[in-house]
């Protein structure tokens, strides 16, 4: 077994076998993420002291440089960098499994640092100012979209190792059925090769225009191209976030998955229902049918939604269950008073939870439907809903397990523990003020990527326009909440680069009070016997977990309350449309 | 009862079973209120909204959509602001207005209560027509090669400013258009 041993390492708080070769490229793929979240960070403060008009910080060319770059960087590097740091995670250690080809890994990385390095570049210095979206016939030099198809084309391998791993895993028996967190990740990389292709397909064409191949771009072809097959990138996200709700939860709780059945069909929703809303970046285009765009808008989007409200309610059940199990089953919500608010996992898992499900979600649906559409395309009220989604959401969870796998795999103590157990809740706060002024203002129709509402140096046409003092308000509001959640982003960055760097060297770091025999499939203190682990009996009319539904009943009150609200809105617009 | 796992854990045995009663509810509140929200859209608005989204589009030549705005503006100019004609076309009528980079033309003055067919296109790259009426915002997209045919009913008087919400280029900020409407 020497050899064997050179090859891997037992980790003695999990007690997972940890391959060097994953080991070694979940390192290399997290710090990429990280420098590249820092990064964005720093231009989403500028942006935001930007967009803030009192403030009105940079000149537009580096105002709209700066919005390009912020928007590649955060929604294309930082986020898939951090996922196939996690994709290679799920398939190797945490199924104590060997890297089958770990030259793969590593090709993977170099085409997806070298694309986004070449990417970052050319938009950072004004030469590649095309936006995240890079709707043609806006242009950018050629080797911007080449940069961009490399790195896709790496994360494609990225995608396809995780397959393989899995494969190789199963087919040498050290694994029978996944994980969940695994099987979400399945999930999140199966939308993403359809994604991933699907994107290249928009942008070679647009490559070969630029170097003078083919004559010209379809507008309309190109963004049902990018969007039609391309919204399933964001699926990806959610999928990706999904598992570390459920992965923190079992962490930080010792939550157990309420119902398997139920959660991997919530998963298979997503994977099915791809095409949700993919319609929705295209609901007042022309160029497409009005029975296509509502089909696929309400029809498959709701297929997805559906899913997403399983994992709504699953995910508070599985704490309410391990905390009832625990000996916390007074009343309706001990269990939610008594769970591990100082934990950073836990409140990284709830305050994500929430703002993605009550912000995120549901302004995602509202904005997403073809009427409501109209008054909300391309207004702040886009950027807002996104915001809530992947950063508010899936960042936030993303940087709370972080703190856990960090210091496991680098082996090393975590530093400013302090920092990292208010962290999310500062992050929070400055989202939720921050999503809260930006959606606002989007509702009373301030346009995204606009560098200057008051139109100071338009030429003509000059009038009254947004001087309502509230939009004043809502800007600042973007303002400060933009200010509050950079200064959540760093001190994440400060904890994880110090950590890295200085934290001290240990087999066995201290991670708080999580539960590492989350990672063994029976635990080994259930009362003795191995087998009957849910001893509680059904403490409110047969129902296990009262206080999860009534909390979900609560959010989808909320939700039904918003939703007609913004019917209302609709219906009070002042002019006729048909 | 079958066991339950935790998500980072390989399930053991038999993983799956039976919904209990939590998720039957939840599951069944969740379908409805999809079904619900599909019903709104495809069945119940349909029928009763005075705002529908029934754009209708065709291709087009971006210099043919010039010369009929052109022809347009020729037809029904009755003055001009900043050096942007006016036009006050009659109520019913094909309205055409052009985006380019960087400015939005003609300044169009409409009747209230009055429908007017919009035909929107752009010369160039894609814009976004967005029509300001604070709190509120009405918006579609611009793009070239086709047109965005929509009709409008303004309710009420006012200036109305339209500006751009689809980024096209450097000059972004400096596009704004006009919708006149008087009674």
């Amino acid at each position: 077994m020497q050899a064997v041993a050179a090859l891997q390492r037992r980790c003695q708080v999990t007690g997972l076998l940890v391959d060097r070769s994953a080991e070694r490229q979940i390192m290399a793929f997290a710090v990429t993420a990280v420098v590249y979240l820092a990064i964005g960070g720093l231009l989403a403060l500028l942006i935001a002291l930007t967009r803030w008009q009192a403030i009105h910080l940079l000149p537009y060319e580096s105002f709209y440089a700066f919005v390009s770059t912020h928007g590649m960087v955060m929604l294309i590097f930082w986020i898939i960098f951090f996922e196939i740091a996690g994709l290679i995670f799920g398939s190797t250690v945490l199924l104590s499994a060997r890297m089958v080809v770990p030259a793969l890994g590593w090709i993977a990385f170099g085409l997806m640092l070298a694309g986004s390095v070449v990417a970052t570049y050319l938009m950072l210095t004004g030469r590649a100012v095309v936006m995240f979206t890079s709707y043609p016939p806006l242009k950018a030099p050629p080797l911007y979209y080449a940069a961009v198809l490399v790195f896709a084309v790496g994360a494609i391998l990225g995608v396809v190792h995780f397959v393989i791993n899995l494969v190789g895993a199963r087919l040498r028996g050290d694994v029978g059925s996944l994980p969940l967190f695994t099987f979400a990740l399945l999930g999140a990389a199966i939308i993403a090769l359809w994604s991933l292709l699907s994107g290249a397909a928009a942008l070679l064409p647009v490559f070969l225009w630029t170097v003078g191949l083919i004559p010209s771009v379809d507008p309309g072809v190109y963004r049902l191209l990018y969007w039609g097959l391309g919204h399933g990138a964001q699926q990806i996200n959610l999928a990706a976030m999904v598992a570390v709700w459920y992965g923190l939860a079992s962490l930080t709780t010792g939550a157990k998955v309420v119902n398997e059945g139920f959660s991997r069909i919530a998963i298979v929703l997503y994977v099915l229902f791809i095409n949700m809303g993919a319609m929705h970046h295209l609901l007042v285009d022309p160029g497409l049918g009005t029975w296509v765009r509502n089909v696929n808008a309400s029809y498959f989007m709701y297929g997805a939604v559906i899913g997403s409200l399983i994992h709504a309610f699953s995910i508070p059940a599985s704490v309410e269950l391990a905390m009832r199990e625990k000996g916390f089953r007074q009343g309706l919500f001990t269990w939610l008073r008594r769970a591990p608010w100082g934990e950073p996992g836990f409140a990284a898992l709830v305050t994500s939870l929430f703002l993605f499900g009550v912000m995120g979600g549901v302004s995602g649906v509202i904005i997403g439907g073809p009427f409501v559409n109209m008054i909300s395309h391309n207004t702040l009220l886009v950027p807002a809903h996104f915001h809530m989604t992947v950063v508010a959401g899936t960042t936030a969870a993303f940087m709370g397990i972080s703190y856990y796998l960090v210091p496991l795999i680098f082996q090393r103590q975590l530093v400013l523990r302090s920092w990292a157990k208010l962290q999310p809740y500062v992050y929070a706060l400055g989202m939720t003020i921050f999503g809260l002024g930006m959606g606002l203002a989007g509702h009373w129709g301030v346009p995204r990527r606009h560098w200057d509402i008051t139109f100071s140096t338009a030429r003509a046409l000059r009038t009254d326009i947004f001087e309502q003092p509230e939009i004043a308000v809502f800007l600042a509001g973007l303002g400060i909440g933009a200010i509050i959640a950079v200064i959540g982003g760093a001190m994440f960055v400060a904890v994880i680069v110090g950590t890295v760097l200085l934290g001290r060297r240990t087999a066995t770091p201290a991670l708080g009070k999580i539960a590492p025999e989350a990672f063994l499939p029976v635990p080994i203190a259930a009362g003795g016997s191995g087998d009957e682990v849910d001893t509680v009996e059904p403490s409110h009319e047969g129902f296990e977990v009262p206080g999860a539904l009534v909390l979900a009943l609560a959010f989808l009150a909320l939700f039904a309350l918003l939703y007609a609200i913004s019917w209302y809105e609709l219906s009070s617009v002042p002019w006729g449309i048909h | 009862m079958a066991l339950r796992f935790s998500s980072l854990a390989k399930p053991q045995g038999t993983w799956w079973h039976p919904f209990g009663r939590d998720e039957r509810l939840w599951g069944a509140l969740a379908v409805i209120w999809g079904l619900a929200m599909f019903a709104m859209i495809v069945f119940i608005w349909p029928a009763i909204g005075r705002e529908q989204n029934q754009i209708q589009s065709y291709r087009i030549a971006p210099a043919t959509f010039g010369a009929l705005t052109d022809q347009f503006i020729e037809t029904y100019q009755v003055g001009e602001i900043d050096g942007v004609p006016v036009v006050a076309p009659p109520p019913g009528s094909d309205v055409y207005l052009e985006a380019r980079a960087f400015a939005w033309r003609p300044v169009i003055q409409l009747k209230r209560g009055e429908t007017y067919r919009f035909l929107i296109s752009s010369r160039d790259l894609q814009h976004g027509f967005s029509l300001v009426m604070a709190p509120h915002s009405i918006n579609f997209q611009v793009l070239p090669d086709y047109v965005t045919v929509i009709q409008l009913t303004p309710e009420e008087a006012g200036e109305y400013p339209i500006v751009c919400n689809e980024y096209c280029g450097l000059g972004h900020h400096l596009m704004l258009g006009r919708i006149i409407v008087t009674e």
